[in-house]
């Protein structure tokens, strides 16, 4: 997922009260804007809701203070200076409308407040940023933990044999969600931290098996992906109608696909040697009018690995 | 050479994912058939079809392409946009021929298979 997109999700999963400041200066009504300008400098902060017994009743900012010291006025209260019945953000509300809020106002701050009525905290713009950051800061570091887990999986767990075993179902002539168990499956081999080579072939061959039951199968099928600690090993199976004659179809070009499907660019009789092309082991069968069971194996040890060397990228540039 | 110079030397329209047009383009590749273009596009290329269905997103995802360039007007339709949304696939529009965007794209130094040595 591209990082603008999540940005954009984030600002509307966020809730103002988990970006907001909640250790916030205040002032009183009483209190004098030669007092106030105490306070700013103090803090260093640019301006400072005005409370009088708990409730908020105004905010005043540095540009109050800057007319009042032009005018001579630094003795006179907040309370004749101050910007009476402020804007104010509620704490659940979302960080867009706060977005938006500074957008529309032009203000450099709002005053959030609880259901009650209660100030809860402060926001600027730059707690908006500083927020995004860490939420996304967070979610960062747990996906790589979460890919480190994963990625251990084979020497974490004590067993004379341990597989991991990933199954799709997918439904025949569904062209409009074609691609998505193929998708999943890169995701799953991504997080368990296999090589970009290694993940390029198992994703083509999954493609290309998901196509083969989506374009032929009468019903539907599933995909199989097993994941030893020396090789992944790609089950395809389907309700059939079967292929008559496998030699044939094994060749580049071969198809039996309709015309229409082939006029979205599928069936172009290369999916089974594209398969062939990516994998270390083949294994087609298919009894007529029966299933057809197709099983595929990428070897994890480079050594032995011969497709490893073909089609993939070999860094000459 | 980023897609974002593609577009603007070709004159692109930007269909979606337009966060991700600094993205750096490897090379180039042209087919309108999707088997052809898994066995053969390399990841961060670029790939001039003139298909437009949702599938080309998979299959630019899946081998990690930089984006799709539909060619001769073709419309990408919703189903289209949402996904390449998703997974944040630039599809880049334009009214020019396969033929014509490759030439061009040959002409900015972007590659094929055959010349970048990757094959």
């Amino acid at each position: 997922m591209s990082q603008v997109t999540r940005l954009q999700e984030l600002v509307y999963e966020l809730k103002v009260v988990e970006v907001m400041t909640t250790k916030v200066i205040t002032v009183t009504p009483q209190t004098t804007m030669a007092e106030l300008r105490e306070v700013l400098r103090q803090h260093r902060i640019s301006g400072a809701p005005v409370l009088e017994n708990g409730k908020l009743v105004g905010i005043v900012s540095i540009e109050d203070l800057i007319k009042a010291l032009a005018a001579g006025e630094m003795n006179v209260a907040v309370r004749d200076r101050m910007a009476q019945e402020p804007v104010v953000l509620r704490t659940d509300d979302p960080v867009v409308l706060a977005v938006d809020y500074f957008t529309r106002y032009g203000f450099g701050r709002f005053p959030v407040v609880d259901k009650n009525g209660n100030l809860a905290g402060l926001l600027t713009q730059g707690d908006i940023t500083h927020g995004l950051l860490k939420k996304l800061e967070v979610e960062y570091h747990e996906e790589e933990v979460r890919r480190y887990r994963a990625s251990h999986i084979f020497e974490d767990i004590a067993s004379d044999h341990t597989s991991v075993s990933l199954h799709y179902d997918v439904v025949a002539h569904e062209f409009e969600h074609a691609g998505e168990a193929s998708s999943k499956i890169k995701r799953a081999l991504n997080r368990l931290g296999f090589s970009p080579q290694i993940i390029r072939r198992a994703a083509i061959v999954v493609y290309e098996a998901e196509m083969n039951i989506i374009i032929h199968a009468s019903e539907g099928g599933a995909l199989v992906v097993e994941v030893r600690p020396d090789r992944i090993i790609v089950r395809a199976v389907d309700t059939g109608p079967g292929i008559p004659d496998i030699e044939r179809a094994m060749e580049p070009g071969f198809s039996t696909a309709p015309e229409w499907v082939r006029e979205m660019g599928f069936g172009a009789g290369m999916g089974l040697s594209n398969i062939k092309r990516c994998t270390d082991e083949m294994r087609l069968q298919s009894p007529l009018g029966v299933h057809t069971l197709l099983e595929a194996v990428i070897y994890l040890d480079q050594e032995r690995s011969h497709g490893g060397n073909r089609g993939v990228q070999k860094g000459s540039r | 050479m980023t897609l974002e110079e593609i577009r603007r030397q070709l004159n692109l329209e930007v269909r979606t994912a337009p966060g991700k047009l600094g993205t750096r383009v490897t090379g180039g590749y042209a087919s309108d058939l999707l088997s052809c273009v898994m066995a053969k596009a390399q990841a961060g290329f670029v790939w001039v079809t003139l298909q437009s269905h949702p599938n080309i997103v998979a299959v630019a995802s899946l081998i990690n392409l930089a984006g799709i360039i539909v060619t001769e007007g073709m419309a990408p339709d919703a189903a289209t946009i949402e996904k390449a949304e998703e997974e944040g696939i630039p599809i880049l529009t334009t009214e020019l021929t396969t033929f014509t965007v490759v030439g061009r794209l040959f002409g900015l130094g972007v590659l094929g298979v055959d010349d970048v040595g990757v094959w």
